[in-house]
């Protein structure tokens, strides 16, 4: 089961992915260009661009629990996901600059630093950045495997502070981002509890 | 009876009944649904925002905390019959209706600017009746300071209610003074129209020269009291809400700036505006806060 499952992983192409991880930036264009947002599109913009960053944070995390607690392999992807994560945040934040804040600079580099639902958001974007530009071969390369692997653990400390980002933004508490968070937390914690993949064939073979 | 919105005569059959009226060939009543009020001097120039934005982006977490979950949801609750119970220090407290409290000749329409807290402001055609003149057809006793207000409870028509969000039956208040300013009216209607209950059916509070939230829907109790009440939102979170609430460029929310403000409507690049102070009304309400500091007392 997990093999034929492993296999057909294997069959599709990264590019299929970054063609349905568009989809989402896609519907989003097509309800701003058809007055589908309700009656103001720019927190509708802002809010599900950054929902869907979220989204891939997530599944990119995901990836190497599923890999070690289950053996599905969906490694060949977590590239993309990433990226798409990074896309998504990337014009979530240019959304904030452009049409939410108008281009005032002055009042955005006043709100970013004292802010804490900013600080968070915008510390978590500077190291999804860092991790965005590293995301190719030669940077491995050149940084080496460890301490490639150590930069990029930084999207763990990352997901969390989205998701502060979120709560912390609302007037009340909300349940949505809370959810996500505790996810994010059992992510983390598979990942740790599981340093290695669970040998499923020993296990499962009679003695 | 429930009022639907099928029931409500179209704009364009009472328009004709009010010139049938005119021309005098009939007294008739105007149906009690369709509301107009005299025009005031309190009046913006400024262009309203339409009845579907004013109608389908509201905070009223008696309903859910989205904006569109009012309009969703607010249809279950009950408008009429509706009575609004004034007590506290006054001459003649007592069980009153709408129309008691805004009979249709004493109506007036006020097209006030609304800032929301939340840095996004509208434009809104409201009907309604000055509060002062309420407050002194109950006869407000004189060692009376403040007025506090109690939205409706009733959890099995105000679904955001079964939810601990905030500490229901939702509540506000104003200093005495604020209460009987001339800009302070509690209003029945909208666009010539009864309120929609997104909109704080049947009655409603509006202050324009304080955040949105001061102004409290659905009104069940109005009293009178000496001592300062406590709202909802300064209860939950007095750091970030306090009972004055004025608007204030200069006092920022702990979160976030409140200098400039979003238009709704305006489209994807329609920018910011500057926050006026007081949003506004400061030449008519400037000196109820002579002497105080505003960024203690916000």
């Amino acid at each position: 089961m997990r093999a034929v499952l492993n296999g057909w992983l294997r069959r599709i192409p990264v590019w299929a992915l970054w063609l349905g991880g568009l989809v989402p930036l896609a519907l989003l264009v097509w309800d701003t260009l058809n007055g589908g947002l309700g009656i103001d599109p720019i927190r509708d913009i802002e809010h599900r661009l950054g929902r869907t960053a979220l989204y891939f944070l997530i599944a990119s995390l995901a990836v190497t629990p599923v890999l070690r607690v289950a053996g599905v392999s969906f490694m060949r992807f977590r590239r993309a996901l990433g990226l798409l994560c990074f896309t998504y945040a990337g014009l979530h934040v240019l959304s904030w600059v452009v049409m939410d804040m108008a281009l005032l600079w002055g009042a955005m580099a006043r709100d970013v630093v004292k802010r804490p639902y900013l600080i968070f958001g915008m510390g978590a974007f500077l190291m999804l950045l860092a991790l965005a530009v590293t995301s190719n071969n030669l940077s491995i390369r050149r940084m080496g495997v460890l301490s490639w692997r150590k930069l990029h653990k930084l999207a763990y400390l990352a997901a969390p502070l989205v998701t502060l980002h979120w709560i912390w933004a609302l007037k009340t508490f909300p349940l949505e981002p809370v959810l996500w968070l505790a996810a994010i937390l059992v992510l983390l914690a598979l990942r740790i509890a599981v340093p290695r993949p669970i040998r499923w064939g020993i296990a499962a073979s009679p003695k | 009876m429930k009022l639907r919105w099928s029931d409500v005569t179209p704009k364009a059959d009472y328009l004709n009944r009010r010139a049938f009226i005119a021309a005098g060939a009939v007294a008739m009543a105007a149906p009690a649904w369709a509301l107009t009020g005299k025009p005031s001097a309190y009046s913006t120039v400024q262009k309203p925002n339409t009845l579907e934005e004013i109608t389908n982006y509201n905070n009223f977490y008696e309903f859910g905390m989205d904006k569109t979950d009012p309009a969703r949801h607010a249809g279950a609750m009950t408008t009429d019959p509706w009575s609004v119970e004034i007590g506290g220090m006054v001459d003649r407290p007592g069980s009153y209706g709408v129309d008691d409290l805004a009979p249709a000749n004493a109506l007036e329409e006020r097209i006030y600017r609304l800032r929301c807290v939340e840095a996004w402001s509208m434009v809104i055609p409201w009907i309604g009746v000055p509060l002062s003149g309420v407050l002194e057809k109950a006869g407000v006793q004189p060692g009376a300071k403040f007025v506090s207000f109690e939205t409706l409870y009733r959890p099995e028509e105000m679904r955001g209610q079964s939810r601990p969000i905030l500490d229901w039956p939702y509540k506000e208040g104003l200093r005495l003074d604020e209460a009987m300013h001339p800009l302070t009216i509690l209003a029945t209607g909208l666009y010539d129209d009864v309120l929609p209950n997104q909109n704080g059916a049947p009655i409603r509070l509006v202050v324009p020269w304080k955040y949105g939230f001061k102004s409290i829907k659905s009104i069940v109790r109005i009293t009178l009291t000496d001592r300062q009440p406590v709202s909802t939102w300064q209860a939950m979170q007095p750091s970030e809400y306090g009972f004055y609430a004025n608007v204030n460029p200069q006092v920022d929310h702990p979160r976030w700036s409140q200098a400039t403000e979003r238009r709704i409507g305006a489209g994807l690049f329609g920018g910011r505006e500057e926050t006026a102070m007081f949003n506004g009304y400061a030449d008519q309400v400037a000196s109820l806060y002579a002497g105080m500091d505003l960024a203690r007392d916000y």
